[in-house]
């Protein structure tokens, strides 16, 4: 039965809801307003005059296969950092699961990447992973590999795959940590006694019923990928070589705030707005129907 | 169909002990019933025959077979849950063909054994159905369902009755009676409810503190209960314990346990109490009284006998063949 608070009032509701309200139109519909504004016009680049070009700035975006090759970046970036990030996450939740003393030191020790903010993160690593003093080079030099991930594309998007995908593993552990917890150990047995070894139980019992876990994170992950690594990708490696790591969310700031080409920033945010709407509506849709208990 | 035989098995979790070393012979085909209070270690014991806790000394076999260090699935068992432990996110009919998948079973066998399953247990209209459709009764028969398919040798049950409501639970009480008699397997049955323990069992476990006070066929074990806590846990209303302090000259022994359909209001007895209170069932009437010293007794006399008022005082007798005296350590003398 699910319980329902009644107001009896209008006044005190809308109260409630206000400062929510107002954060959401300030942040978020004032300037996605203004995005779908801007993006009809060319303004010149002292932004004294705009000029109206009507869906102009589009036709230029989808004709440029620098933007095209970006949308491919973006979709190879973002299922990396969500396959590896939930990945390595869940097999150390499983790994902890199975744990019985010690598992609160290794708990807590997992949780603390999640502390470090993106640019810090991306910081560490390119510290690590620089070609002239990074320690992972230098062993990876005395290996006999020449890493360099400024030249090399490959290279450049997995370091920020990696880098962006660390910090994420925490969040994504404590999650799946909490969704295994929650299946009844009565049910792991009773697939023990129908003859079900430990692969098999993971397969067909453990890995369904996590499913609204993984649906949740995979929903989150997704929408990390494609806006919170901006840091991440800024530090380590400016969206080059050859725009390799250049998803859309860093050419939007390339474009407009380095190119200083604001009609198109403006179109590109656009066409964010409207990429997101649908995965929001198509995820909720689709995905979320099957995995209900 | 299997003997389960557990020679001075004991338990430790740590530092504390669960089970003090229990000794127990099933036959083929046996209905044993655990019962004992909760943190008695009877469920322990069940796991520990299950495989899904380690035996920390001692030796448990199933058909002869030395299985301390078997795996649950190589046992030759199947065990129904408290909670049933269906999975939720299949079917009935799958929650049931789980283990005969995995076992490799034929399609079409699978199919027949399920079946005839689910007739069994008037499960057919509901195989498709998710565990989340169905009632409380109707879980525990697909799990149920889900040990008889797999044809185990014994079957563990862990407290399966006690998430139902009373009706529900004498009704699924003689189901599994008829169901363990119809297929003659080995049954080990955990409960708390000693009116379960004492209807189904052919022969049954008293747990105390991790061990077996008493290991008998129900109505021996009630008649002739071996020690104070088997005397005042078997039956109910519970046994009476008087302080033989009270009746001088009787025993050397400090407690005297007299039953409540074994005491008598009469006019001339041995001992005075006051009535509290009385209790008409119908067919029989409880008088529950104090004596002296403060302890209460409960009289259970059939509604024919008159009914003394509260407060009135009433002589209580018994035959010295019902006395059943216990010393210091509880056990009878």
């Amino acid at each position: 039965m699910e319980k329902r608070v009644t107001f009896k009032g209008i006044w005190l509701p809308i109260l409630l809801v206000l400062p929510q309200l107002v954060i959401t139109v300030v942040f978020f519909f004032y300037p996605a307003g203004q995005a779908i504004w801007q993006s009809l016009f060319i303004p010149d680049p002292f932004g004294l005059s705009m000029q109206w070009v009507g869906l102009g700035n589009f036709e230029y975006l989808f004709s440029d296969p620098y933007y095209r090759a970006s949308f491919v970046t973006t979709a190879v970036f973002s299922i990396l950092v969500t396959v590896v990030s939930m990945g390595v996450a869940l097999y150390l939740a499983v790994l902890a699961d199975r744990l019985i003393k010690g598992s609160g030191v290794y708990r807590t020790l997992l949780i603390w990447p999640y502390a470090v903010a993106p640019a810090v993160a991306g910081v560490l690593w390119l510290f690590m992973f620089n070609t002239r003093v990074g320690v992972v080079a230098w062993y990876l030099g005395l290996l006999g590999y020449d890493w360099n991930h400024v030249l090399n594309e490959g290279e450049a998007m997995g370091l920020v795959v990696v880098a962006s995908a660390w910090g994420r593993i925490s969040y994504n552990f404590l999650f799946f940590l909490a969704g295994l917890q929650a299946i009844p150990k009565s049910v792991i047995e009773a697939a023990a006694i129908d003859g079900a070894h430990f692969w098999t139980r993971f397969r067909t019992i453990v890995f369904p019923l996590l499913s609204p876990t993984t649906f949740f994170l995979l929903v989150v992950n997704i929408i990390y990928a494609f806006f919170e690594t901006f840091g991440v990708i800024h530090t380590i490696t400016s969206g080059g070589p050859q725009q390799a790591t250049t998803i859309l969310v860093y050419k939007v700031f390339s474009d407009g705030f380095v190119g200083q080409d604001l009609g198109s920033s403006a179109a590109q945010s656009v066409v964010l707005l409207f990429l997101v709407s649908i995965l929001t509506v198509v995820q909720f849709k689709f995905i979320e129907r099957r995995v209900h208990y | 169909m299997a003997t389960v035989t557990l020679r001075n098995v004991r338990k430790s979790f740590g530092k504390t002990d669960v089970i003090h070393g229990v000794d127990l012979e099933i036959a083929d085909g046996e209905f044993i019933v655990i019962v004992g209070p909760s943190g008695c270690g009877k469920s322990t014991l069940l796991r520990m025959v299950a495989g899904l806790e380690t035996v920390t000394s001692g030796e448990v076999e199933i058909g002869g077979r030395l299985v301390n260090k078997v795996e649950p699935m190589d046992r030759d068992i199947a065990m129904v849950f408290q909670n049933y432990a269906l999975y939720p996110h299949m079917t009935v009919f799958d929650n049931m063909a789980y283990g005969l998948k995995i076992a490799k079973v034929p399609k079409s066998e699978i199919e027949d054994r399920v079946a005839t399953a689910a007739k069994l247990l008037q499960l057919e209209e509901y195989l498709k159905r998710r565990p989340r459709e169905l009632s409380g009764g109707q879980r525990q028969r697909v799990a149920m369902g889900r040990a008889i398919v797999r044809k185990p040798a014994v079957f563990l049950f862990d407290e399966p009755l006690s998430n139902l409501d009373a009706k529900l639970r004498v009704q699924m009480r003689l189901e599994i009676k008829a169901l363990q008699r119809e297929l003659g397997v080995t049954a080990l049955y955990v409960t708390h409810d000693q009116v379960e323990a004492m209807t189904l069992a052919d022969r049954m476990v008293v747990m105390n503190g991790g061990v077996a006070d008493q290991v008998g066929k129900p109505l021996d074990v009630y008649a002739d209960p071996r020690t104070e806590f088997v005397a005042g846990f078997i039956g109910s209303p519970p046994t009476n314990f008087l302080d033989t302090a009270l009746l001088p000259g009787l025993s050397t022994a400090p407690s005297l346990g007299i039953r409540p359909e074994h005491l008598q209001i009469e006019d001339q007895g041995r001992l005075t109490a006051t009535v509290s209170f009385a209790e008409a069932l119908g067919a029989e009437t409880l008088i529950h009284c104090r004596v002296a010293g403060g302890r209460q007794v409960t009289v259970r006399q059939d509604a024919l006998h008159h009914i003394p008022a509260e407060g009135e005082s009433v002589q209580l007798n018994w035959a010295d063949a019902d006395a059943m005296f216990f010393d210091a350590n509880g056990r009878r003398v």
